[in-house]
């Protein structure tokens, strides 16, 4: 194994299991969707620290296109959240 | 030693986007909290150029950080009660310290298993990866960007169902109301600005998609700058950021998904497989869909930027609670000396 | 050091000077007290860093494409944080006039 896959493979899990402990605070659902981007950015790192094969070598490309492909899915359900939230009142705490 | 160097670059950037994440979640203006995720996302596409993925670099930044950020701050625009921080706090439905200790152990110990399991995955010897096959199968595929490849010839088809995904979602968005409340017109520097970066934006999302082919870009990240252009022509006080209404909206959105599958369907209806390109045309096939997709994938992120139909006039209700900035702005404009 | 030349030497000087005007600014966005002298800080890292940042970068490289790149680059952040750094000006003013009174 390779010491980037390492550092940046560790730091993905970090960043996912602390998006997820927040995700789950009772506050206002911005906190919230913003804990779930961490979330998932953290998943991201992950992939791509599988698909990392060093210098020489070109790194893997499928997960490269998964990550792509989450990262757009990411956004778009992050814009339904809010659009969703702002319909039903996003101010007040809905739990 | 030059190792050592990278090891210890590698391990800033992940102290910094540690940082940076924990400030965006636990700072208690939410304000600062969404300006702080946008600077982790700008971090995170550093950290893709590490390891060697610019394709996700670009997208990050593009999508990550910059559109996301857009979208986030425009909600805190609207919701003035999410900045701050006292209805939460004063909540009696704050979760009481066992709960909170719980979920904190729960998540711990997912990141334990999780970080295992990594580790182990990482140590064996026959990774099940599908690169070779890949690399072999690359020069028959039309492109030489392999990213690409992959995106819209060997995995065609989810490509094609997460641009339905996104369509989907923005369909959801259409549907539940009006747009958020416009902001004025410009004064001269922001249209300024917008006069000059639109048309640059223009060309070079035309130059990302054509050259997505044999480097990093693609139609992801051309279609990701151009939603960019329509929010600065939104925030210079265009009324629906470059799009336009009605049919050729709905028309614009689903071209993606459309070209999409009806060269899927023609391919079927010749003889081959659903999305089986024939060799020759491979390329220029790619470079159709890719084209439409651009067009597509723009539309559909300036629509969730507006969050809501362009074109439907807003509620009495909506401009009631959503009204206020404009007003504001009324006021400073109608005082000005002239 | 042997095997590097003159070019190298010169680029390596640009970039970690241009480093040295990101530091600066980056302090100043940290430790000033006002919000216009914070934008003035930044400033610095934008125009003197990133020129001289993107002036050792073209040093190093050869293709005459990637240096059009990279002044393109250097032009658009200097004009978009231009534009930025006004606004949030403007409204920074706005704000603590009230209504803007001549």
């Amino acid at each position: 194994m390779i010491t980037q896959q390492l550092i940046f493979g560790l730091a993905g899990v970090a960043l996912f299991s602390l998006g997820l402990r927040m995700a789950f605070s009772p506050r206002a659902l911005l906190r919230r969707i913003l804990a779930i981007n961490i979330a998932g950015a953290g998943l991201f790192l992950l992939l791509v620290s599988v698909a990392y094969r060093g210098r020489e070598m070109a790194p893997d490309p499928v997960p490269h296109a998964l990550v792509l492909t989450g990262i757009v899915v990411a956004f778009s359900a992050t814009s339904l959240a809010l659009a969703l939230g702002r319909r039903l009142g996003g101010h007040r705490e809905d739990d | 030693m030059e190792t050592l160097a990278w090891i210890l670059l590698d391990t800033m950037l992940v102290t910094a986007l540690l940082a940076l994440g924990w400030g965006s979640l636990a700072s208690k203006d939410l304000r600062r909290g969404v300006v702080l995720f946008i600077g982790f996302g700008l971090l995170l596409a550093l950290v893709w150029v590490r390891l060697r993925a610019p394709d996700i670099a670009l997208a990050e930044a593009a999508i990550g950080a910059g559109l996301t950020g857009a979208l986030m701050l425009s909600a805190l625009r609207d919701e003035p009660g999410t900045s701050s921080e006292a209805a939460g706090d004063a909540s009696v439905r704050s979760t009481p310290v066992s709960a909170s200790l719980l979920l904190t152990l729960l998540s711990a110990g997912l990141a334990i298993v999780l970080g295992a399991a990594f580790i182990c995955a990482l140590d064996r010897t026959d990774p099940a990866s599908l690169a070779e096959e890949v690399f072999a199968n690359l020069g028959v595929s039309g492109v030489s960007n392999p990213v690409t490849g992959v995106l819209l010839n060997f995995r065609a088809y989810d490509t094609l169902l997460e641009l339905a995904v996104l369509t989907a979602a923005v369909l959801g968005i259409l549907s539940l109301g009006p747009a958020r409340s416009g902001y004025q017109a410009s004064g001269p520097m922001l249209s300024g600005l917008t006069g000059w970066l639109v048309p640059v934006i223009l060309v070079v999302s035309g130059y990302l998609l054509w050259v997505g082919a044999k480097a990093p870009g693609g139609a992801f990240q051309a279609g990701a700058l151009l939603a960019a252009a329509g929010v600065l022509l939104r925030l210079a006080g265009h009324p629906s950021g470059g799009l336009p209404r009605e049919l050729a909206l709905r028309g614009l959105m689903v071209v993606g998904v459309a070209v999409f599958l009806i060269i899927g369907l023609t391919l079927m209806l010749v003889g081959r497989g659903f999305l089986d390109y024939p060799v020759a045309w491979a390329g220029s096939l790619i470079l159709a869909i890719e084209s439409a997709a651009t067009l597509g994938i723009a539309a559909t992120l300036i629509v969730a930027f507006l969050c809501g139909d362009p074109g439907q006039r807003p509620e009495n209700h909506e401009t009631a609670d959503s009204g206020v900035p404009l007003a504001k702005c009324e006021n400073n404009r109608r005082n000005t000396p002239r | 050091m042997p095997g590097k030349t003159m070019n190298e030497f010169l680029s390596a000087a640009l970039i970690v000077s241009g480093l040295a005007f990101f530091i600066a600014g980056g302090v100043g966005l940290l430790r000033l007290p006002d919000v216009y002298s914070r934008l003035h800080a930044l400033t610095k890292a934008d125009n003197l860093g990133l020129g001289l940042l993107v002036f050792g970068l073209l040093l190093s490289t050869d293709d005459a494409f990637v240096a059009v790149k990279l002044v393109l680059i250097w032009v658009l952040v200097l004009a978009s944080s231009a534009a930025s750094t006004y606004l949030i000006a403007q409204r920074a003013r706005r704000r603590e006039r009230g209504v803007w009174k001549p």
